[in-house]
């Protein structure tokens, strides 16, 4: 057992309110709590980058001139936003478990004869599991997060495609031209002038994308992962003193209050901090933007 | 869908890493006293202790995991966990899908909890957790049904007036009554064939051996002393 | 059992007509396509009911958040930011709890904690706070000139708004909205999955398609059939908001006449 970290809160029961507050608002469990936010920071910090790249990506094949290619890139992109998204988050993390499991039993277990559904049952071989069964419970539980990470890098991989796409098409056709008339090759011409500068054109999309990922996060919850969601009902349903130390009544409306000013306060800094990235990113470009700062200065 | 994170190793973790011995318990960790999570956050109640001290006799390594309610049938079949430990009543529904071992606990009944004494609980609002003998049961009666997706939800809506009355096992509520102003109404409902341990059905060895370890429990006593520690309903 | 039996069965479940069982086991297609079908009914209610309303105090807010008095601005100003800052899974958890609580003080707030109503609610004021957000972008981008000119006609306070800025507003402001309008519809799924409950198991679409995905374990027939089913209402949705589109854009020569583009959706 972890020892509490205020030495008075071994009785809580005789103490004042706010020493139980402090006693209460330290337990194991709202460390878990706390340590929830982190979860759901981590989920952020590895997810943008990666819904990033599938963005590059779908952005990308939609643009190929190949043409099977650009049909995949922009159905991907076209389903994926015509759906609920949370649709796709529920059905994604079974998909994803099923469809990793089912590969690895098809390369792992050729000589397998019996059905892998039967009737309500998916059954793979034992070591086709994903995690296999033995593992130790962290490589079920960073398993499990990166189902998640995954489930939302797709689908949010969609919108920001939608965006890069939007932004590849919105820098200027000349600039293209000049540079194969400078004898570049079109690959060339890709990375070496598009890509530079479609990200000016792009920001206030993507801007608008990571306002939408911090208020997708609650999502998480449903997929299965211990997030702020699950402690905040958890520890705020009521308490009997049985199996407590500190019993109180139903607190459920004051978590989710907190974690409403913990959305609201998240979402102004980041606007604060995306506004001075845009400040910085139109210093010099020709658009409105950036002459409007020409014409401050 | 995956559930997982918040567990505790049972035993000392001697066994080291990766051994075929070590069994996942899966429980929902908000059904005391049966199960829930302590100040701490661990797993803690009558089936902590009990699903220790099988494992110990059973000589396996056991690790906890949650899981939410509704969907801890299919996670045990599509493999997340090992054994389901979490207040279940075998019922032959249930059977279909998974095997139990023997009961832990003898049957024991529900009942029913309301703030008066007067309500309908044929035709009014009961409230029950999803997916549980007692909202079959409800449905049953005929009386309306309003499902929640975790058992201190229900008590919760009882309490604001949500529901007329709550229905669930009598050991779950016993402490809730005495702890609020709820009373219970009506005559306790007999429901299922007492709680037991569910293993696939492909799990037979494994189930053999925490059964071995049941019987075990209950000839030397040490089943009963618990059940009267932890006030789960009658002893065997 | 026949198919058409089913629909019989099952075609207005989710208000709590026909069947009072939901299927248990032996799920046939058709069981799947009735029910989500039927749990459809309660989206677009929610939707269709949210968008009307909220549209009406949109334009309140919209105008207030443009107001020179404080006294108008900030609280329209927080209002926005209150909704649009937090994310509404969160909102609706919180709107249950507070309704909850809400209801010992008196009973006269007993159906906020249904969810035919305080879902409702919710959704009113979220989709309120994004579309004025979007009406205030289009009224600060009204072109100068149409002021101007409706000053030289001697408009003036309530009959310039009605006459010339409000239209104009609209007009710029249609493309944005029509997303919104999809958006919303979207985020109606996420009603039964906060902390509202189900009563006697009457859901929507999400809910049902959920219910299947559980009980068979195969993701992959319930959740199709659901994308179906929203993919053609955001169909009907923009063809509708079209129609509006057209209308609004009617005394505009041809070639400058905006086409409505989908850009749905993004969660909140």
């Amino acid at each position: 057992m972890r020892s509490a970290i205020f030495s008075y809160c071994s009785d809580p029961a005789t103490l004042e309110t706010f020493q139980w507050m402090s006693c209460y608002l330290t337990t194991g469990k709202h460390m878990a709590f706390y340590v929830s936010f982190g979860t759901v920071l981590l989920l952020l910090a590895i997810t943008a980058p990666t819904a990033l790249m599938f963005g590059f990506g779908g952005a990308m094949s939609a643009r190929a001139r190949f043409a099977p290619l650009s049909w995949l890139g922009r159905g991907y992109i076209a389903i994926v936003r015509g759906v609920p998204d949370i649709a796709f988050f529920l059905f994604f993390v079974i998909a994803l478990d099923q469809g990793i499991e089912y590969l690895r039993h098809k390369v792992k277990c050729p000589d397998w004869d019996q059905p892998i559904r039967q009737g309500s049952d998916f059954i793979v071989c034992d070591i086709a599991k994903m995690p296999l069964g033995d593992s130790p419970q962290w490589i079920h539980e960073t398993y499990g997060f990166a189902l998640a990470v995954l489930t939302f890098a797709i689908v949010f991989g969609a919108f920001a495609a939608n965006v890069l796409f939007g932004a590849m098409q919105a820098v200027p056709r000349a600039q293209i031209e000049t540079a194969e008339a400078y004898g570049m090759t079109h690959r060339q011409a890709f990375w070496r002038i598009l890509v530079p500068q479609m990200w000016t054109y792009a920001l206030p999309g993507l801007a608008n994308l990571w306002m939408v990922l911090i208020k997708a996060t609650p999502l998480l919850f449903l997929l299965g992962v211990e997030d702020i969601v699950y402690w905040a009902r958890e520890l705020g349903g009521s308490k009997t003193a049985k199996f407590t130390a500190y019993p109180h009544p139903d607190w459920r409306m004051w978590y989710f209050f907190g974690l409403l000013v913990f959305y609201l306060a998240f979402t102004r800094v980041s606007e604060l901090v995306l506004a001075r990235i845009t400040t910085r990113l139109s210093h010099g470009q020709a658009t409105l933007g950036g002459e409007a700062q020409r014409k401050a200065s | 869908m995956k559930s997982l994170i918040l567990t505790t190793a049972a035993l000392a973790l001697t066994a080291g890493m990766g051994l075929a011995d070590t069994v996942r318990l899966g429980t929902e960790g908000a059904y005391p006293p049966y199960n829930f999570l302590n100040d701490n956050g661990e797993v803690d109640g009558f089936e902590r202790e009990l699903g220790d001290e099988l494992c110990k006799r059973a000589e396996l390594t056991c690790e906890w995991v949650t899981n939410d309610w509704d969907s801890i049938i299919p996670n045990l079949v599509s493999g997340n966990y090992d054994a389901i430990i979490a207040g279940m009543s075998i019922t032959d529904e249930r059977e279909e899908v998974v095997d139990f071992t023997q009961g832990y606990t003898p049957p024991s009944p529900s009942a029913y909890a309301a703030m008066s004494a007067d309500v309908d609980l044929k035709g009014g609002v009961i409230a029950a957790q999803t997916a549980t003998i007692q909202a079959n049961h409800v449905v049953d009666t005929g009386a309306t049904l309003v499902e929640y997706p975790t058992p201190d939800e229900t008590i919760a809506a009882v309490k604001a007036g949500e529901a007329d009355a709550v229905i669930a096992d009598k050991d779950y509520l016993e402490p809730e009554v005495e702890a609020s102003d709820m009373i219970f109404v009506g005559d306790d409902v007999p429901l299922g064939g007492g709680i037991g341990m569910a293993f696939r059905e492909s799990d037979d060895d494994m189930r053999a051996k925490f059964d071995a370890a049941i019987t075990s429990m209950k000839e030397d006593g040490s089943l009963n002393t618990l059940i009267e520690k932890w006030e789960v309903g009658g002893t065997w | 059992m026949s198919c058409y039996q089913t629909v019989q069965d099952y075609a207005f479940r989710a208000f709590g007509y026909g069947e009072r069982l939901l299927p248990r086991s032996d799920f046939t297609l058709c069981e799947q396509f009735t029910l989500i079908g039927s749990g459809m009914m309660w989206n677009i209610y929610y939707g269709t009911v949210a968008v009307i309303t909220g549209f009406l105090f949109a334009n309140l807010l919209a105008v207030g958040k443009n107001a020179k008095s404080p006294w108008a601005r900030k609280p329209a100003e927080w209002f926005i930011f209150l909704f649009r800052g937090s994310p509404l899974f969160i909102q609706f958890f919180f709107a249950y709890f507070l309704f909850l609580n809400l209801k010992s003080v008196s009973s006269i707030f007993d159906p906020l904690s249904s969810a035919w109503l305080g879902a409702l609610i919710v959704l009113f004021l979220n989709t309120a706070a994004y579309s004025a957000e979007i009406f205030y972008g289009a009224l600060r981008s009204i072109p100068k000139g149409d002021i101007e000119a409706a000053d030289a006609y001697g408009l003036t306070g309530w009959s310039r708004f009605r006459k010339v800025m409000w239209p104009t507003m609209m007009r710029l402001a249609w493309p944005a909205y029509t997303n919104e309008a999809i958006f919303l519809f979207h985020a109606t799924t996420l009603v039964f999955f906060s902390g509202f409950p189900a009563w006697r198991q009457k859901g929507d679409a999400l809910y049902y398609a959920n219910y299947f995905a559980d009980k068979t374990f195969n993701p992959f027939v319930p959740y199709p059939i659901l994308a179906f089913y929203f993919i053609l209402l955001t169909l009907v949705i923009i063809s509708l908001f079209g129609v509006i589109n057209k209308r609004l854009n009617r005394h505009l020569p041809q070639e400058r006449r905006r086409k409505l583009r989908l850009r749905p959706n993004l969660i909140r």
